[in-house]
């Protein structure tokens, strides 16, 4: 049995432990901190080739097959979310490691906790053990967000961390009424008995389906649970936020994860809510990004805005929309996190203005700053030729119907333009409309621009080199659709034979 | 592969002036024209294949997932395009470098003019719907920056904005369209687009397609309503404007109508919309041009008219309607970049652009006057002139209008119409400006000749203009030949373009317009007060006005929204809660399952009283913390007991230690609060709160109900089977905790020194205000009776969790109780004794102790991996020790040792950093750090 699933959940619990343990010398720390990323990042690759393959792999933690014990379970998707992460977080890390990792010495063990936990829930095949790793997310990003201290941040981390811990009430509610239900918590298992269900019962589970709606909407900041991200976006530092471009992610994962697998017997479950929560957060980031007067809240509510574009995909509910909105999640949290690095670079060239958007010092390198900002603010409105635009014309394409068309269309492509309108504001006003000198001591170094720059050529890349992407979106999405694949190889496994070791 | 180059080149000429600025202007520029003549080069090399009728194809797959493949084309109208592209694009590099002064950055202007360059040959010799997108949309972000190059004027942002979102969105309109015809006939291949024109005008889309598409072409053609932002892209540096509205940008447009010209055209929707925009714009712009005083403001009308009558020329349809639009695109392009330029230099030489102030230039700069006259006369329509000719061939297509019936005269007349005003405002640009007695106020006194080369450009383009108008065959016959063979994507009927077609009608409206023209610019006064007392607006202004609305509008709604309240967030949450768990449950049939109910008994009656009673009465004096937090643990402590009645031991020693630390250490955050909690809300927010609370908890129990009464069948069953012969151990939550569970607990005892870190980098550097302390304390800090009781109890307590956790696999107990039992031993010491005493005793960092937990637990689980099992398998054995007898070792033992360091570790942290905020060292630190 090979223990390569179980890397991505074990290299960054112990490489936060040792982080914990021996915080003596900030440059081991990021050595460690920065090493351990690039070899997740390997394993994760080597983890997406094997899953490309089409295998499905499990692993039984304990030796206990399930549904009785916890299995691992390595799918494309899981893969691809593996694989996402990872390369945001060596980015992140990097980023960080440019001196914006001060004050105290918990960021780094702390990022590498929340990997964990993203890593974990990624891969669980288990219900509750999927409650399991939401905690510990919860409380790394937590912490995370109270990095550097400050009121803002206390208040933003005050209600993030009460709505999502009324969000973890909530989801052992839904998962003990499941597990009441269906006497198990195997995802796999639990969606077969499901489809066994007495339909008396039926109800039952499908509360519990829409209860686990809540708070992966609440993960996810569907309207009107989106309260939390803006202010937590915009208070937390520079990597922090980066990083927390994929926090949303992992509530839409959950529902593609939950509702593909344990309540496919229920293929309509959610699409009555989704379509209009979906043109709803739309509109609701949309107009926070017209309304933001600081470039970090902007980002912010862009981050609300691709949720929405995300649910849009996912309410359309065919294998085609499927694959376009995979693509679309893993360019938007890569350029949102970006962004969020970029304009950490470009609060700190503009003395106390900060990131608000208006006339101020013009920045030391605003060149390059400004090119950065430019190609990023094309890909996330989607102008081409980068992986925002493949990303939306590929969901324009996934419409099934005119019906389905007449709401698509015009909601990508009016909020694309009024992003642009938004966007084009702010960035005239800051790199153009200066005043005054420039601060010259706050040029940033080689490596933090390398952080955003990488990202940024990803995105590029993302779409240059797109098309055997957008296959294996295909062939995920696919995988997804027919969860046979996944019961059969939850069902044929078979423990490693006891020896005579006792 | 050609094809592919002459794309590209200008790309790699968009970095090579970057590298090569700090070399000086002239070096900068002579790098810059490489690639574009390089690439004028490689179409002029195709010529003959083309002339001949072949059409050179490049085609890679590239996003064949979304139908984007690189798939270019060089047809006639391709060919003809990139010529004016390459061709002008290089007298326009020329041309800046005299323009452009010392300060601004001739590099980067280079660099982004043949990024724009690229995008523009490539939106013309697409051969795939989307790839064609793709470049229009860079067109779009490149002339952005070309617009705002002197991103310090105020008029150059907005104008620049605005132009990015009008053609932007434009853009966007077109995607939607494009990708509606792609749906109809399968492909976005051109190719295949163009040869399904049938079946795409049957299609029942095909109006929706139409409408999308014109949106895109009408706004990058500046076409009426979408022209206001042409002439506010006029703050761009002269070059930019030559180059744009000449012979690119906005030519953009009107090439999309010819491109699809075969797919499209030939419907009445076409022919009504696309006839009237033009037909109106035409007029219209002409109209404004005449009564602009700013001399590039008059160019830019003029140039929105030019492209009202090209796109009227295509909404014709008639028979040779697309060969004269063609012309005249030509023809325009190389008389308004050369009107453009020599505005410029009159710019750079005079320093204004008001045609009021500049006067008789004739007597100071008559090299360049006469060139720009010509011009002029060309854009007019005079003889001679190539305007002439293509103009005479509109006033042609004119007349053979039938559709409109009746009304079929109202067209030329307004064509000729339009034609005086072009008159007009030609011989207005020529008269006022190098006649008309004397300059006026010119902040540059006196105006002199440009250098030759500035001028160069200017008269390259106006030998051309002249050898167009008197020798078409020789010249461009040829061109307009391929070029319109690729619009009309048939077999052409044949014409003629020559100078004489005898007396006839079309001769006569133009000698009107000129005629008239000259008439109207006589009674040019009348016409200004006339326009002055119009009604005006600055489209700039109005635009800006309505972002501003807008942002206004979005922080109103966002502000309401989001107003900052926790408990508004969270009613939300609730309600949405409440809504999802209503619409599962209403359809279930029995509320009540089968199950038989218990017989009730009064300990149980009791105890939900008392629960009841407690959460209740916590909610209702909760504004007295204190009161309330010792009502909560009275709620705590039945349900420990509860755990007790229904025989879960595990449970109820958990719960119970739980709720001590919980409590001590939420004793301890009340002292940072104040007594009392303020009473706030008012009664519609205590009747909503009421009410979402109540909802909510009827909702759990109706869903507890349900399941509880219902039979189940979960895998406990396993668990109980296999507890002993796989896990080792009879206390089965245990075991589930330690082996069959044991990745949860791993995970939840990772959450725990998280909680820990997260504590500890929280408050390390929290800073508390001062409050005053009203509360009278204990005098003696440190009662001695307690202090020894408290050390007399460490040893006690330390054995009891030894015998907790050792006895934990088999009967109630385990790690994390018997964690509790000591932490709840040392937080006695720490309150007893303080926190100075412990520390001085207990020098642990928590931190490491819990990491230190979690680490054992872990590597406890890699254990197996040595004996090739997966993570966390558990193995146990029993060994026979003296004294004590028959003792089972079990690897989960070791986990749960793990447990146990955890909980210690994490749950002291807590503790002793809350008490850390009111040590004497720290408030001591804060006030060195408050005086320094």
């Amino acid at each position: 049995m090979s223990h390569w699933i179980l890397i991505p959940i074990l290299l960054p619990l112990f490489t936060g432990l040792a982080l914990l343990i021996w915080s003596d010398r900030i440059c081991v720390t990021r050595a460690i901190s920065a090493t351990s990323a690039l070899a997740l990042l390997a394993v994760d690759l080597l983890l997406l080739q094997r899953a490309a393959e089409g295998t499905i792999s499990l692993y039984a933690l304990g030796n206990w097959p399930p549904p009785f014990g916890i299995v691992l379970v390595l799918d494309r998707l899981a893969a691809l979310m593996l694989v996402m992460t990872s390369v945001l977080a060596l980015f992140v890390i990097w980023y960080a490691a440019c001196d914006r990792d001060q004050p105290g010495d918990s960021l780094h063990p702390l990022i590498h906790f929340l990997l964990m936990g993203l890593n974990g829930a990624f891969l669980t095949g288990d219900i509750f053990n999927l409650f399991v790793f939401f905690e510990v997310l919860l409380l790394s990003s937590y912490a995370l967000l109270l990095h550097g201290g400050g009121k803002e941040r206390a208040r933003a981390g005050f209600h993030y961390v009460v709505l999502n811990l009324a969000g973890s009430a909530l989801f052992l509610i839904a998962v003990s009424l499941l597990y009441g239900v269906t006497g198990t918590l195997n995802m796999a298992d639990m969606g077969q008995r499901i489809a066994q269900l007495d339909p008396a019962d039926r109800p039952l589970a499908i509360t519990g389906g829409l209860l686990l709606f809540a708070v992966f909407g609440l993960k996810a900041a569907v309207a009107p649970l989106y309260f939390w991200l803006p202010s937590a976006y915009a208070a937390a530092a520079g990597p922090v936020a980066a990083l927390f471009a994929v926090m949303t992610k992992l509530g839409i994962y959950s529902m593609v994860r939950v509702y593909s697998l344990v309540f496919a017997s229920e293929p309509g479950l959610l699409l009555p809510w989704l379509w209009p929560l979906a043109l709803v957060t739309l509109a609701a980031g949309i107009v926070g990004v017209l309304a933001a007067r600081e470039l970090r809240r902007q980002v912010a509510y862009l981050v609300l805005v691709s949720v929405g574009t995300l649910l849009l995909g996912v309410a359309m509910n065919s294998q085609q929309a499927l694959a376009a909105s995979l693509y679309y999640l893993v360019h938007s949290t890569w350029i949102c996190a970006a962004l969020f690095i970029l304009v950490d670079l470009m609060r700190q060239q503009r003395g106390l203005l900060e990131d608000t958007i208006e006339s101020g010092p013009p920045l030391v390198q605003g060149t390059i700053l400004g090119i950065f900002f430019f190609v990023a603010c094309a890909s996330v409105v989607g102008l081409p030729p980068t992986s925002g635009f493949v990303g939306k014309v590929n969901l324009m394409q996934a419409v099934s119907s005119t019906v389905e068309a007449v709401w698509v269309w015009p909601a990508l492509l009016i909020s694309g333009l009024l992003t642009i309108t938004a966007l084009s504001r702010s960035g005239t006003t800051i790199f153009w409309r200066t005043t005054g000198d420039v601060i010259a001591q706050s040029r940033a170094g080689v490596m933090p621009m390398v952080a955003v720059g990488g990202l940024l050529l990803i995105s590029i890349v993302f779409s240059f080199a797109g098309d055997p992407v957008l296959s294996f979106m295909s062939d995920t999405a696919q995988q997804l659709a027919d969860s046979t694949a996944y019961l059969e190889a939850s069902s044929l496994f078979q423990p490693v034979e006891r020896g005579d070791i006792r | 592969m050609s094809l592919l180059l002459i794309v590209l080149l200008p790309l790699l000429g968009a970095v090579l002036p970057l590298l090569t600025e700090r070399f000086g202007r002239n070096i900068c520029a002579a790098v810059a024209v490489a690639a574009p003549l390089i690439s004028a080069g490689l179409i002029i090399s195709q010529l003959p294949a083309i002339f001949a009728g072949d059409i050179p194809i490049f085609h890679v797959p590239w996003l064949s997932n979304i139908g984007l493949d690189l798939s270019l084309r060089l047809d006639g109208l391709s060919l003809m395009f990139g010529l004016l592209i390459t061709g002008i694009g290089l007298l326009v590099i020329f041309y800046a470098l005299y323009y452009l002064s010392n300060k601004d950055s001739i590099g980067k202007f280079y660099a982004i003019l043949q990024l724009f360059m690229m995008a523009m040959l490539g939106i013309v010799m697409a051969d795939n719907l989307l790839l064609l997108i793709v470049f229009w949309e860079l067109t779009s972000l490149s002339s952005f920056l070309l617009i705002g190059y002197w991103s310090y004027r105020s008029d150059a942002r907005k104008g620049a904005r605005m132009a990015l979102a009008i053609t932007g969105g434009g853009g966007l309109a077109l995607l939607a369209g494009a990708l509606l015809l792609g749906h109809m006939v399968g492909s976005f291949n051109l190719s295949v687009i163009l040869s399904n024109g049938e079946l795409i005008r049957d299609h029942k889309l095909y109006p929706i397609a139409l409408v999308l598409i014109l949106l895109g072409a009408f706004t990058k053609s500046a076409q009426f309503p979408f022209h206001f932002w042409l002439p506010h892209a006029m703050a761009a540096p002269t070059p930019v404007s030559a180059y744009l509205h000449s012979a690119t940008m906005v030519k953009a447009g009107v090439f999309l109508l010819a491109r699809l010209y075969p797919a499209l055209a030939g419907s009445e929707m076409w022919f009504f919309i696309v006839t009237f925009v033009g037909l109106i714009t035409l007029v219209y712009a002409a109209y404004t041009a005449m009564m602009k005083h700013d001399l590039k403001g008059l160019l830019a009308y003029s140039t929105i008219s030019h492209l009202g009558l090209i796109t009227m020329l295509l909404g014709l349809s008639t028979k040779l309607a697309a060969t004269a639009a063609v012309f005249h695109i030509i023809n325009h392009a190389i008389f308004k970049a050369s009107l453009f330029m020599a505005a410029g230099i009159i710019d750079h030489e005079t320093g204004t652009r008001d045609m009021r102030k500049i006067n008789g230039l004739w007597q100071y700069m008559p090299q360049t006057a006469l060139l720009a006259m010509v011009a002029a006369a060309a854009m007019a329509g005079v003889p001679l002139l190539n305007g002439f000719l293509s103009k005479e061939m509109f006033f042609n297509e004119t007349l053979h209008l039938k559709s409109l019936g009746l009304f079929s005269w109202t067209v030329p007349v307004l064509a000729t119409i339009a034609g005086i005003f072009a008159v007009a405002y030609s011989w207005r640009f020529i008269h006022d400006v190098f006649f008309n007695g004397k300059p006026v106020d010119l902040p540059k006194f006196p105006p002199h000749e440009p250098p030759p080369f500035m001028k160069a450009p200017v008269a390259i383009l106006v030998v051309l203009c002249l050898l167009v108008g008197i020798m078409p065959n020789l010249t461009v016959a040829p061109f307009i030949d391929a070029a319109s063979a690729a619009v009309a994507g048939a077999e052409l009927e044949p014409y003629e373009i020559s100078l004489w077609h005898g007396f006839n009608l079309p001769l006569l409206m133009s000698f009107t317009a000129l005629a008239g023209g000259l008439l109207l610019y006589s009674q040019r006064r009348g016409l200004f007060a006339f326009y002055e007392r119009g009604f005006h607006l600055d489209e700039k202004l109005v635009f800006e006005a309505r972002v501003q609305r807008g942002v206004r509008a979005s922080q109103w709604i966002t502000n309401t929204l989001e107003n900052g309240s926790l408990q508004r967030y969270v009613a939300w949450f609730v309600g949405f809660t409440l809504v999802m768990g209503v619409v599962g449950i209403w359809p279930l049939a029995n509320m009540t399952g089968t199950r038989p109910l218990m017989p009730l008994d009064g300990v149980s009656v009791i105890a939900a009283i008392l629960l009841i009673a407690g959460s209740v009465g916590t909610v209702l004096i909760h504004h007295n913390r204190l009161a309330s937090l010792l009502l909560l643990s009275v709620v705590g402590l039945i349900v420990s007991l509860i755990f007790v009645r229904f025989s879960a031991p595990d449970l109820a020693l958990t719960q119970i230690s739980v709720e001590v630390v919980t409590i001590v250490l939420m004793m301890l955050a009340l002292y940072f609060l104040p007594q009392l909690s303020p009473r706030q809300s008012g009664t519609l927010r205590i009747i909503r709160d009421i009410a979402l609370s109540g909802a909510a908890g009827i909702g759990v129990t109706v869903l507890t109900w349900a399941v509880l009464t219902r039979p189940y069948e979960t895998i406990a069953g396993y668990f109980l089977e296999n507890s002993v012969s796989g896990g080792g151990g009879t206390n089965v939550v245990n075991v589930i905790l330690v082996d069959f569970r044991g990745f949860d607990t791993l995970g939840e005892i990772t959450v725990l020194a998280l909680a820990a870190v997260g504590i500890l980098a929280m408050l390390r550097t929290l800073q508390l205000p001062n409050t005053s302390d009203p509360r009278s304390w204990a005098r003696e800090i440190y009662p001695p009776i307690l202090a020894v009781l408290a050390r007399v109890l460490l040893p006690l307590a330390l054995l009891v969790s030894a015998y907790i956790f050792m006895r934990g696999h088999n009967q109630p107990g385990g790690g994390f109780i018997a964690g509790l039992v000591t932490s709840v031993a040392l937080i006695l010491q720490y309150v007893s004794s303080g926190l100075s005493w412990i520390q001085e005793r207990l020098r642990w960092n928590y931190r490491s102790v819990a990491a230190l937990g979690v680490l054992i637990a872990a590597l406890t689980g890699c254990g197996a991996f040595i004996f090739g099992y997966p993570f966390l398998t558990t193995s146990f054995t029993h060994i026979h020790w003296p004294l004590v007898g028959e003792f089972e070792i079990a690897t989960a033992m070791v986990f749960d040792l793990g447990v146990y360091i955890t909980v210690v570790g994490a749950t002291l942290l807590a503790l002793a950093q809350l008490g850390m905020l009111t040590h004497p060292s720290r408030i001591k630190r804060k006030l060195t750090e408050e005086i320094a």
